[in-house]
Formats: structure tokens, C-alpha cells, sequence
């Protein structure tokens, strides 16, 4: 993977150089950057916006930034959102209506406006993105709205150097290496000056590759890039039990730790929008005062809501034991069936910015009968 | 033409403002239906029966429990206004303590008043076909609410929590990263997370959201710092008939 004769190394200028390049080819470049008292992925023109020097502390329910003694820009883990915020919108007209002489027209959706390059998106991440395309793009009927702004996408991701408290993504084999799914891959180097180490993955980002001032990556700076990427695997502080989940789920359908759960849930939905997998939305009709506008939005929406499983005069999820079930089981198991995949990808995000602080790996440990 | 009345009980009156603030689409409501009677913006009255009735306040007085009834007896549609019309508002915190008392030591001569011991929603009067939570209403549900029933569709009013909303547009939540006390997880949308968005925690001016989880909102409170009844009070502020969560404090 991280051979010598394909890594370069490039510096601040080269980093520089490729936000000038992503530019030049009308990219909008959304990187991480620091925000609201986060570290969270936003529209940016400059790596000067880049979040040098700062950290994110992460546990269950929390999340605080903190300041680095070193320079590192990409040593930060599960901020507020993902990249699935700007390829799968929290909310989009899928169309508009217009009553005319003739009868009514239709419009819609739009076709974006902008072409993203993701940049410091860090592996768990990218793997996110694989699930996304598989359910939004690979499926029997494409999701136009995603489809269209995923298509010409580049990303640029950041190899994990720094796992947070909260990340587990080395069980979920979704990182911190990155191992594909990207245009350009950085491995960020601290110790003997700030450089980071290059890889192409795809045409698009060679050909990137090829307009920065790189030079060829020594043996000893790719032994430095794994080194680091191995240690940051090897001091993940969490990981989801051994064994396959899905099984797992499904032996416990009606374990009592469900209501266990249950009784410290909010059911308020946090966990499964910070997901960056989470896809479901509800649609909603919309009509003007004149009743001769109307409009369909579809916004994110969550099966921990009541309304999200009502069905002919009630819900078939009333109870939280019964919600907090159904999140879990798809994502950890039914998804495996559905898709052939995991639906989780170990980001941590939803134990981090659960309010209650509810932890996947230790629900899941609970039901695997492992010692909390 | 669609007539609307607006009424008034207990209440600040902020309410009725949000529908004259709808500066933009002033004129469209006004094209659409008849304003028959509405005293906060016009003296012209006509009389009923109304399709739309609007009810703002709380029932506080035995005149209101009966004048009540009289407006639901002229309204096709009852749609009640607010936190007062929704849940007896804020002056709903005399139900657990002495209205007399109180009186005394406000009023010089109580005697001249003439109060109930409660102050109770208008559903608990008489059947409401549409309720707007929140304290003042949200403009954009308001408008909502009259646009569906114009064409004779549901009107879109969430009851899941508020952290739907913050997720949505974007808010970073201040439980997490701030460690704010935040009642967004047991508050029911709609507001669109306003106070989130500047950095406050929600204080539940929506009222419950859909099943709310008192104990682990109680737990959630407590992690920030609040002591028990200081989550009480934060919590009956905007919810009357909330019990007290038991052995969290």
C-alpha cells in the first residue's frame, strides 16, 4: 500500500499548493476547520483554515476542544457532523408545483451548485461515504439528490494518526489506515518538520499529485506514516466485541439490557444524525397560502422518533427499548443482509454527541455478555 | 371567503403579535381569508359562527370557563395558540401553590378578584382540533397550520424532540460541547431550535416532545451541574403537570 515509489511528500506549501489546484478546477473544498467550539467539517478557501494545533477530547456525552503542544491539523476525531451533511442534505426540495392555465407543472429537484472536494476526511469517514454509495447510489433506484452531488466528488483523505476516546474503527476494519475510496490520501508527519506524506487512489488524484511540488517520500518518511497509522490502530481505546454482530443481534432480540438501555435513552435522535450512515428521511408537502404553490421537502429523519414507524393508527415502535432496538439491530446487523455491509463504521460520533451517553461497544459488549 | 377569529384569554398577548408579524404574507392570509374578529388589530367585528378560530390564553376565570364553550360553539375549527392555550403557561405555577395566598400578597383588596385556583389549557375544557405550542408560537407553523387547512390538508406539526432541528440546520449541540443545561431532548420541535442556534440550552417553551424520557433528561441535567430542584423548576416552568422524577436528586 504505502510503498516508496509511489508516496511523495509534500510541506505546508504543497498543501497550499493543492487547495490552489482544487480551486483552479472549480472545487468547493469543505475540510475541517474550527467552529462553534468544535473541530467540524465546513466550506473553506485556505488550509490556513485548517484546524492547526488543536485537538478534540471525546467521551460518552462529551466533547471539548483542546489545545495541541504541536502544529498537527488533522489529529482530531468524531466532530458534530460528518460529510454527509453536504452530499446527503438535512433537508432538500425534491420538487415544486405551479397550477398554470394549462394545468400544473412540476419542477425539480435542483441540480447542485457546487462540486466538493472532501479534504482531511478521515478514513472511518470515507468508509462512510462506501455505505452511502451503496445504499443511495448502488441500489435499484438512485437517490437523484445524493447521486448528484457525490458524482465528481474528490476526496482527499487524512489518515488517522490520533484516535479519539471514543473511536473503535480498527474492530470495525475501517481504519485508521486508509485502504481506498480516495483521490489523494495524507498521512500527516510531525517529528523532523510538518510534511505529509502523498498517495494517489485514483487517476483524478495523480494527476492532482503531479501539480504540487512533491518530491519522492524517503523509506524512512513511509516507515514513520505506517509506524504512526499502526500505533494509532494499536491504542484505539474502544472496539466492538469479537465474533460477527449480526449474529449477535439476533440472538438477543429479546434480551432485557434493551430496556435497560431503554431507561437511559432520550430517544431524541442525536445518535442516528451525527451518524454518517444514517440515511432515513420522512417527506413532507408543503403549500403556500395561495394554494396554487406547492412543494415536497424531504428532511433527515430518525427511527427514534414515534411518527417515523406509524402505520395505520398507531406506531409499530412505541416503547424506547423498541427503538434503540431497531437502530442497533440494522446498523450492527440486518444492514450485513440489506446491503452486505456494515452500517457502522466506528467513527464514534454517536457515543460522543450521544446527550445521554450511551455507548455502542458497551451495549453491544452488554448483549455479547462481555465484562463492562 | 374563509373567516378566522382570534381570542383571547390569560395570556401576554405575544401570540396574536406572531400572526401580525407575519409582516411578508400579511397581505396573502388577508387574500385568502376574512379577519371577523380580531381586537388586538382591529375594533370591526363581525359576528360568528367562524371556520377558524384562533385561541390564545389560559382559563383562569370562571368567566373564561364559560366564554369558552361560547367560542367553540361559533368555531368549525379550534386551533389553540401557545404555551397558555397549550398548557396553562407560565401562571400555570399557582396550580401547586395558594392562589389566595398569593393574591394577598399581591393585591391590596383581593376581594376584588375573581380567580380560579388553576390555570388550566383550553383542551381541558372543550376539544381542540389543532394546538401551536411554544411560547411565542412559531410564525412559520402558524402559517403552516392556516396554508394546510385553506387546501384542506395535515398540517405538518412534529412532535419529536428538538435535537432533530438543531441536527438539521446545523447547531452544535450545547449539552456535549458546552456542557449548558438543555431540555431539547424531552421538547417537542417546531421552534426550529432557536435558542441552540445562539448557544443556549432549550427551555422547553414547546412543551414534551412525544414519550419524553423525564428520568434520563433529570440525569442529563444533573451532569451539567443543576442541582434538583433546580431541575424541577426548570422543568414545570413550561410543563405544569410534570411530576417530580423521583431518585435523581
Amino acid at each position: 500500500m504505502r510503498t516508496g515509489d509511489t508516496a511523495q511528500l509534500i510541506d505546508m506549501t504543497g498543501l497550499e499548493a493543492l487547495f490552489g489546484a482544487l480551486h483552479e478546477r472549480d472545487y468547493t473544498i469543505v475540510g475541517p476547520t474550527v467552529r462553534d467550539g468544535t473541530v467540524t467539517m465546513a466550506e473553506l478557501e485556505t488550509a490556513a483554515e485548517l484546524p492547526w494545533g488543536w485537538a478534540a477530547d471525546t467521551g460518552p456525552g462529551h466533547y471539548r476542544l483542546r489545545r495541541r503542544d504541536d502544529d498537527a491539523g488533522f489529529a482530531h476525531c468524531a466532530g458534530p457532523q460528518s460529510v454527509k451533511t453536504f452530499l446527503h442534505p438535512p433537508r432538500a426540495r425534491l420538487w415544486s408545483a405551479d397550477r398554470t392555465p394549462d394545468g400544473v407543472t412540476t419542477t425539480g429537484p435542483e441540480p447542485p451548485t457546487k462540486r466538493y472536494a472532501l479534504v482531511g476526511v478521515h478514513p472511518c469517514d470515507v468508509a462512510a461515504l462506501a455505505v452511502l454509495d451503496r445504499v443511495l447510489a448502488h441500489g435499484e433506484h438512485p437517490d437523484p439528490v445524493y447521486t448528484a452531488r457525490r458524482d465528481g466528488t474528490l476526496v482527499v483523505t487524512a489518515e488517522c494518526t490520533e484516535p479519539g476516546e471514543t473511536c473503535f474503527c480498527a474492530s470495525m476494519g475501517t481504519g485508521p489506515a486508509a485502504t481506498g475510496g480516495y483521490d489523494l490520501a495524507l498521512t500527516e508527519l510531525l517529528d523532523g518538520g510538518h510534511r505529509f506524506l502523498v498517495r494517489a487512489g485514483s487517476p483524478a488524484g495523480a494527476d492532482l499529485l503531479e501539480r504540487l511540488p512533491a518530491r519522492p517520500a524517503s523509506p524512512v518518511d513511509v516507515a514513520a506514516a505506517d509506524t504512526a497509522v499502526q500505533q494509532a490502530a494499536a491504542t484505539m481505546p474502544r472496539r466492538m466485541p469479537d465474533g460477527p454482530l449480526p449474529e449477535l443481534i439476533a440472538a438477543n432480540r429479546e434480551s432485557p439490557h434493551w430496556a435497560d438501555v431503554a431507561s437511559r435513552c432520550l430517544t431524541c435522535g442525536n445518535c442516528t444524525m451525527v451518524c454518517p450512515t444514517c440515511f432515513c428521511v420522512s417527506t413532507t408537502d408543503v403549500t403556500d397560502l395561495t394554494g396554487e404553490h406547492a412543494e415536497r421537502w424531504r428532511q433527515w429523519d430518525s427511527c427514534f422518533s414515534v411518527d417515523f414507524s406509524y402505520v395505520h393508527g398507531g406506531p409499530v415502535r412505541a416503547s424506547g427499548a423498541s427503538r434503540y432496538r431497531q437502530w442497533i439491530s440494522h446498523k450492527l446487523g440486518t444492514w450485513h443482509e440489506q446491503f452486505g455491509m456494515s452500517g457502522c463504521v466506528g467513527c464514534g460520533r454517536c457515543i460522543a454527541w450521544c446527550p445521554a451517553g450511551i455507548d455502542i461497544t458497551r451495549e453491544a459488549a452488554a448483549l455479547a455478555g462481555e465484562p463492562s | 371567503m374563509t373567516t378566522l377569529a382570534v381570542w383571547k384569554f390569560a395570556s401576554c398577548d405575544g401570540c396574536q403579535l406572531s400572526l401580525l408579524d407575519c409582516e411578508d404574507e400579511l397581505l396573502a392570509v388577508a387574500d385568502r381569508v376574512r379577519i371577523a374578529h380580531f381586537p388586538e388589530a382591529t375594533r370591526a367585528t363581525e359576528p360568528g359562527p367562524y371556520d377558524i378560530s384562533l385561541v390564545e390564553g389560559s382559563i383562569t376565570t370562571p368567566g373564561d370557563a364559560r366564554r369558552i364553550h361560547e367560542i367553540r360553539a361559533m368555531s368549525r375549527i379550534l386551533i389553540t395558540i401557545g404555551a397558555c392555550a397549550t398548557a396553562g403557561g407560565v401562571q400555570a405555577l399557582r396550580n401547586s401553590a395558594d392562589v389566595a395566598e398569593y393574591a394577598s400578597v399581591v393585591y391590596a383588596r383581593p376581594e376584588y378578584l375573581d380567580t380560579l385556583a388553576t390555570s388550566t389549557p383550553i383542551a381541558a375544557h372543550v376539544d381542540v382540533d389543532y394546538e401551536l405550542h411554544g411560547c411565542p408560537i412559531d410564525r412559520g407553523q402558524l402559517l403552516e397550520t392556516i396554508g394546510a387547512l385553506l387546501v384542506g390538508r395535515k398540517p405538518d406539526l412534529p412532535e419529536h424532540s428538538v435535537c432533530f432541528e438543531c441536527k438539521r440546520r446545523n447547531n452544535v449541540c450545547v449539552v456535549v460541547a458546552y456542557g449548558e443545561p438543555c431540555l431539547g431532548p424531552v421538547t417537542r420541535a417546531g421552534c426550529g431550535a432557536i435558542c441552540p442556534a445562539f448557544r443556549r440550552g432549550c427551555f422547553g417553551c414547546f412543551g414534551p416532545a412525544e414519550r419524553p424520557n423525564d428520568e434520563a433528561e433529570a440525569a442529563l441535567l444533573e451532569s451539567t451541574g443543576m442541582s434538583g430542584p433546580d431541575i424541577e423548576r426548570m422543568r414545570r416552568l413550561f410543563d405544569p403537570g410534570t411530576e417530580p422524577v423521583g431518585g435523581t436528586s
